[in-house]
């Protein structure tokens, strides 16, 4: 599903290598996980895939179904199939959620050549899927995040990816912010999307979200690159031992 | 103070070529008119009050031709049961016109209301616009009491069950226009006023607003699309206690836009709401300058207004608030933003508040910048393409200023026109 190969990026602004040769290949019906120190390049990693503007990549590839990642825009990226959500979901005054979201589907529709949802199509859909995310129907009118609480605004990402049935799934740190309830709620609606055609790359910085979204595979990252590879028992190691262990290892 | 002899020349060039209606009644008020253009002078670019917008081709003897634009979008207000008043050119047009009879409203020309003997309005025709005088001198609404020959007296009396709508049709290049409409909205009674239409070549309108204890007053605006037309326009308007006045005003395009409101709020607990949103292109300038006067206790001003500018286009604001001695439990609000599309494109602002009394709650915001780059990444990784993410968050932007519509119908016509803009520059 998801191929990179020996991704070396750095800042457009300044001459900073943040990643220096990612190797990684998240199959499709697979849960990865990106654990990681601060600063180790994981949020650099989901930017870089989504096609965020800042990030030059000097080496390496990336590539969805063995289409080139690289080369295309990022709304390609995401009628290819990739989702991220974001650490930080954007605030936008005066786009009112439903709009932004029947936008985005079409857009995405209309991309790969299908029919256009019709809005009582679109609004079925979206309803039936709010409801399972505990969204209610005030939050769909809102514009986009805005006065949203930092759980609500996670779940709305959630709905989005629900609604956009994307093939690769990017979550950069979809716990941070959230109680215990929340991500309990968020992890029910990213496990609702499991399935053989789809690929998840969760990143985050706790065991806790592993627990609710069962990872396949957990890889370490730190300072740019992939150092460690394992089944779920290394999300484990990491909640009791902290990264001085298996970095010391590495090393 | 004597002139200064640029100035008075430039004055007399102009005037040189008019002539004052004969007009009866008003006649005195015309020639009182005529006077103060005299001693105030016309605006000259060394003007504080003109120090953004060049009033050049706004005061020349002669007017700059524009073309006569053939737009290919559905009339404006179109789907709205109106009572429709036809200007072109400036002059009234009574065949496009509807009966000008509806329930709850009088409307007259200026020319009859002499013969007819309307008091209220002898006694309003240019008294608004010698008090919007002071403290800052507005030449060329003078120039419209005096010189204007025609315009409609609206007397509204109870609610007419339409909105009355004022159009403005472009005829001929070199058409030279000045209206002249006073409107006086008595205790309790509710109107709805449309305006649409580029009106000519040059166009100087003059609106004198009465509106009394209880009366509710609703405008929406939408200035014709002629790219090469020039405007010059003036609200006066004087608001009783508990009185309403809300105005929204759309521009898209026109090479030369100078709009004033001036607002007094008179009555304790009157409520003015003043808006406007535009979009402008190239060597689109448009100038909104505004000035509201809290004269009472406890009333209410907004000023919403948001400009979307490309290709070097200019927008200017000044917006004033001024809160007298004993306005005390004012509360004023005023935000001016501009959405710069590129670097060519400038936006110019001047707010300003004065204030007198110590129990007010008074705020201004002036801003401008580019499109958010973070939203509109955002917008982009869900599918959405760069153009209709851009023109997603330019509809957003200006959302602000259409929200201040009340008539959802009528602020959707509005969205429809920006739209419009937006689609024929993606």
């Amino acid at each position: 599903m998801l191929e990179i190969k020996y991704l070396h990026v750095q800042l457009e602004e300044e001459d900073k290598q943040i990643l220096k040769g990612v190797d990684l290949t998240v199959e499709a019906g697979k849960v990865h996980a990106i654990m990681g120190p601060n600063g180790s390049g994981k949020s650099t990693l989901s930017y870089v895939l989504s096609g965020r503007d800042g990030y030059e990549v000097t080496e390496g590839s990336a590539t969805l179904e063995g289409d080139d990642l690289l080369e295309m825009e990022p709304e390609e990226r995401a009628a290819a199939g990739v989702f991220l959500a974001f650490q930080y979901p954007v605030e936008i005054p005066g786009v009112g959620n439903m709009t932004f979201l029947r936008t985005a589907v079409n857009a995405q529709r209309k991309a790969r050549g299908q029919d256009e949802l019709s809005a009582t199509d679109f609004l079925k859909v979206v309803r039936a899927k709010a409801k399972s995310l505990k969204i209610d129907a005030d939050m769909l009118k809102r514009p986009v995040n805005v006065g949203f609480s930092g759980g609500e605004k996670k779940r709305n990402e959630i709905l989005q990816m629900a609604m956009l049935e994307p093939k690769m799934c990017i979550l950069d740190e979809t716990d941070s912010g959230l109680d215990v309830d929340a991500m309990k709620l968020v992890a029910e609606g990213v496990n609702a999307l499991r399935d053989e055609g789809r690929g998840f790359l969760v990143i985050t910085h706790y065991q806790r979200l592993l627990d609710h979204i069962q990872p396949d595979v957990v890889h370490i990252m730190a300072d740019g690159r992939i150092v460690k590879t394992g089944g779920p028992e290394l999300a484990l190691e990491v909640e009791n031992n902290g990264y001085a262990d298996i970095l010391a290892e590495v090393n | 103070m004597a002139l200064p002899e640029v100035k008075q020349t430039a004055t007399e060039a102009r005037l040189s070529a008019m002539s004052l209606p004969d007009a009866g009644c008003t006649r005195a008020a015309r020639e009182d008119a005529l006077a103060r253009v005299r001693e105030m002078g016309l605006p000259g670019r060394r003007d504080e009050y003109w120090k953004y917008t060049r009033p050049d081709t706004l005061v020349s003897p002669d007017v700059t031709p524009a073309e006569v634009f053939a737009s290919d979008e559905p009339v404006m207000f179109d789907g709205f049961d109106r009572l429709k008043i036809v200007f072109v050119d400036g002059v009234f047009d009574a065949d496009a016109s509807d009966d000008l009879s509806m329930e709850g409203v009088t409307i007259d020309r200026i020319e009859d209301i002499c013969c007819k003997d309307i008091h209220w309005a002898k006694e309003l025709y240019g008294v608004l616009e010698a008090r919007g005088q002071q403290p800052v001198q507005r030449p060329l609404a003078a120039l419209n009491t005096a010189f204007a020959r025609d315009g409609v007296a609206i007397h509204v009396t109870g609610k007419p069950s339409r909105p009355i709508s004022l159009i403005y049709r472009h005829g001929s290049e070199t058409s030279d226009a000045m209206l002249h409409h006073i409107i006086r909205v008595e205790s309790g009674a509710e109107v709805t006023i449309l305006e649409n239409g580029p009106a000519a070549s040059r166009f100087n309108k003059c609106m004198e607003i009465d509106v009394a204890d209880g009366g509710v007053l609703h405008h929406v605006r939408a200035q014709g699309r002629d790219h090469q037309r020039r405007a010059a326009t003036h609200m006066f308007t004087r608001l009783g206690a508990a009185s309403v006045y809300k105005s929204f005003t759309l521009t898209v395009n026109g090479v030369l836009t100078r709009n004033e409101q001036v607002v007094e709020l008179t009555g304790d607990d009157a409520v003015a709401h003043v808006a406007g949103a535009c979009v402008g292109d190239g060597d689109f300038h448009h100038d909104d300058t505004v000035f509201i006067t809290h004269d009472a206790v406890n009333c209410e001003s907004r000023q919403v207004f948001k400009k979307v500018l490309r290709n070097g286009a200019t927008g200017v604001f000044q917006g004033k608030i001024l809160v007298k001695a004993g306005a005390q439990k004012t509360d004023g609000y005023q935000i001016s933003q501009s959405l710069l599309l590129d670097d060519d494109s400038q936006f110019l602002a001047k707010p300003e508040l004065e204030i007198y009394a110590d129990d007010v709650a008074c705020s201004h915001g002036s801003t401008s910048g580019a499109i958010d780059d973070t939203a509109l990444f955002y917008l982009r990784s869900r599918g959405v393409p760069v153009k209709e993410a851009t023109n997603m968050l330019t509809l957003a932007f200006l959302a602000e200023a259409v929200d201040e519509i009340e008539d959802q119908s009528l602020a959707s016509d509005i969205v429809t026109r920006l739209e419009g803009w937006l689609a024929r520059r993606s």
